[in-house]
């Protein structure tokens, strides 16, 4: 069979669990080489997808093709190109670190040589070289992290999951591992991230699927996804109460949101040079002093916020 | 990336196998890493053997034939229950393995699936074979004697071996099945413990009431004990050897693949 650009191919994918639709026709696409993240919050459906598309689970209707291999038919043939790094670490604890590279290498069948030799390049490459003789049960949660994800690299696929891989590092492991997976991307993987982290999503990925409940409720790119919530936000913050008081009459229906203790007033503005003059003008002209102001640009958190909110306050809803 | 992969070019039930000594090889460093499971390998059975030789010997002694001695009646019993119990281990270790996500990893690879249960069983016929040992060790300081020959030592090498697979297969379809690490601990207990005591491995089945008798003398443990204990003493083995035989093989043959087909289909619905 010919190579489609797809890599990964998801067509309207189901899978319930009993009586739970987990999944209610997720569709994904991803070219050769790039990034797809799948953000969600928990319970979205994302850990389903990955098992799903790493052969560890069946689903009921729909399509899944990984390098135009089946996952249903051909799943040999599938399992010899991912590589698969869990929501929660795979490593036998009990193996050391460099028996467990070494065995899971052989498992993909390389030679015993390769195994070798490729265990102690990865170990070098994630800083475990002096752990790499010691149980993987003695090993804090970041070393386990990224001695999971080594295993998965072990035979170098050209397909990559990784489910939550930061979930639980502190912030300088994050990094590390942020690192880590850029090199990944660089040499030409074709990788799907879950995450719920908006700001992972949008520092590494090419695109970004939103998915929450079963469902793909927004996907694009990161700058994509932000227009759509929109606007800057003017955050104005006066030095009292009184000041407060005499900036919102100036102003008038522009001010979307205030915060009486902090003395501050929010304000939508379209055009960020022009509009930010025309307020300090207003301002000046009735005698008003700021304490400060900042702009606000969306972030992605201002576009999951908008897009789960609907279903969350629905949720709530029915559970009243 | 500076290493160039080599991959294996065998044919596949080259790589099967191989995958298989893999396996056995991790659930053998398992064994040994363990060490407070590998002490109970050595001390249990030779608890077991005392205390059953002391607290019964003296009140079972008149029920046995002419001439035999309790502790020679209950090697073979003892042996025998030993390595069922042992199995738990088996059924043990695939249940965490499946807890932990180990084998969500092991699924996600090219290898062939069973040499996870491969691995479990094949190391813990090691482990039982040591066991085994420690106990016939034991049971020579306190009186046990044997008139088999090599050649019968041979058969009952192979009898339990046999047995010893023929039950880690078993319990490896526990370890599958249950839920949580706990449950394989009460259900191989509550399956283990009356077939071991409704047998003849610890009295003659003669005095039981009717209905257990009945049991007893045709479930398959007591083949086996029989056969054992016949090698062991050298008195006439019947038809226990070939039942044994029969009974071993076949759990295999059924045994394993379905264990195959459960483990694929565990957690892949
Ligand atoms: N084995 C299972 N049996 C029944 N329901 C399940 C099972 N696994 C997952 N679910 C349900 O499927 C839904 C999606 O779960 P999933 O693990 O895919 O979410 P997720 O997006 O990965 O969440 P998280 O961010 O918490 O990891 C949840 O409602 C969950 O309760
Ligand atoms: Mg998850």
């Amino acid at each position: 069979m010919a190579k489609t650009d797809y890599v990964i191919e998801v067509k309207n994918l189901k899978k319930a669990y009993g009586s739970n639709q987990v999944l209610e026709g997720i569709n994904l696409k991803v070219e050769r080489g790039t990034m797809l993240a799948l953000l969600g919050p928990n319970g979205a459906g994302k850990t389903t997808t990955v098992r799903i598309l790493s052969t560890l689970l069946g689903f009921d209707e729909g399509m899944v093709t990984i390098e135009g291999h089946d996952v249903k038919k051909d799943a040999d043939a599938v399992r010899k190109v991912i590589g698969l790094t869990g929501q929660s670490a795979a490593v036998d604890e009990l193996l050391t670190g460099r028996e467990n590279l070494v065995m899971m290498g052989r498992l993909y069948r390389l030679t015993k040589r390769s195994a070798q030799a490729r265990a102690e390049e990865l170990l070098e490459q994630f800083d475990l070289v002096k752990a790499a003789g010691r149980p993987a049960r003695t090993y804090s949660g970041g070393m386990r992290r990224r001695l999971d994800l080594a295993v998965s690299l072990i035979a170098v696929p050209p397909v990559i999951f990784l489910d939550e891989p930061t979930t639980g590092l502190d912030p300088r492991s994050r990094i590390a591992m942020w690192d880590i997976i850029k090199q990944l991307m660089e040499a030409g993987t074709t990788i799907l991230l879950t995450t719920q982290y908006l700001d992972e999503a949008d520092q590494l990925a090419d695109r970004i699927v939103v998915i929450d409940g079963g469902k793909v409720i927004a996907e694009g790119t990161a700058a994509e996804l932000k227009s759509k919530v929109g606007k800057d936000r003017l955050e104005l913050t006066l030095k009292d109460g009184k000041g407060l008081i005499a900036a919102v009459k100036v102003l008038g229906k522009q001010v979307v949101d205030t915060d009486d203790k902090e003395h501050s007033a929010t304000i939508i503005i379209n055009d960020t040079n022009k509009d930010v003059q025309k307020v300090l003008e207003a301002l000046t002209k009735a005698k008003v002093t700021l304490a400060s102001m900042a702009v606000h640009k969306p972030t992605l958190d201002d576009v999951f916020l908008s897009l789960t909110g609907k279903q969350k306050k629905a949720q709530t809803e029915e559970e009243k | 990336m500076a290493v160039e992969l080599e991959f294996e070019r065998k044919p596949k039930f080259l790589l099967d196998v191989q995958d298989s000594l893999i396996m056995i090889r991790r659930s053998t460093t398992h064994i040994i890493r363990h060490t407070d499971q590998l002490l109970g390998t050595f001390f249990q059975p030779i608890m077991f053997l005392v205390l059953f030789a002391a607290v019964f010997g003296g009140a079972l002694e008149q029920s046995l034939p002419k001439g035999v001695s309790y502790i020679n009646f209950l090697m073979a019993g003892i042996i025998i229950q030993t390595v069922a119990f042992g199995s738990t281990t088996t059924a043990i270790a695939v249940s965490s393995d499946l807890q932990k996500g180990i084998v969500d990893r092991f699924r996600s690879l090219p290898m062939n699936n069973l040499a996870v249960l491969t691995g479990h069983v094949v190391s813990d016929l090691a482990r039982n074979g040591l066991s085994t040992l420690v106990m016939i060790i034991t049971g020579l300081a306190i009186g046990f004697r044997t008139s088999a020959s090599p050649w019968e030592w041979l058969q009952i090498i192979g009898l339990i071996g046999l047995f010893t697979l023929a039950f880690s297969w078993l319990a490896s379809i526990i370890g599958v099945m249950a839920k949580s690490v706990e449950a394989v601990q009460w259900l191989t207990f509550i399956i283990i413990f009356p077939l071991t005591f409704a047998s003849s491995a610890f009295t003659p089945t003669d005095n039981m009431g009717s209905v257990l008798r009945a049991f007893a003398q045709h479930q398959p443990i007591t083949q086996f004990v029989n056969a054992l204990r016949a090698l062991l003493l050298g008195t006439p083995i019947g038809n226990y050897g070939w039942v044994s035989l029969a009974w071993g093989i076949g759990t295999l043959v059924v045994i394993v693949p379905f264990a195959s087909w459960l483990f694929r289909r565990r957690g892949a619905n």
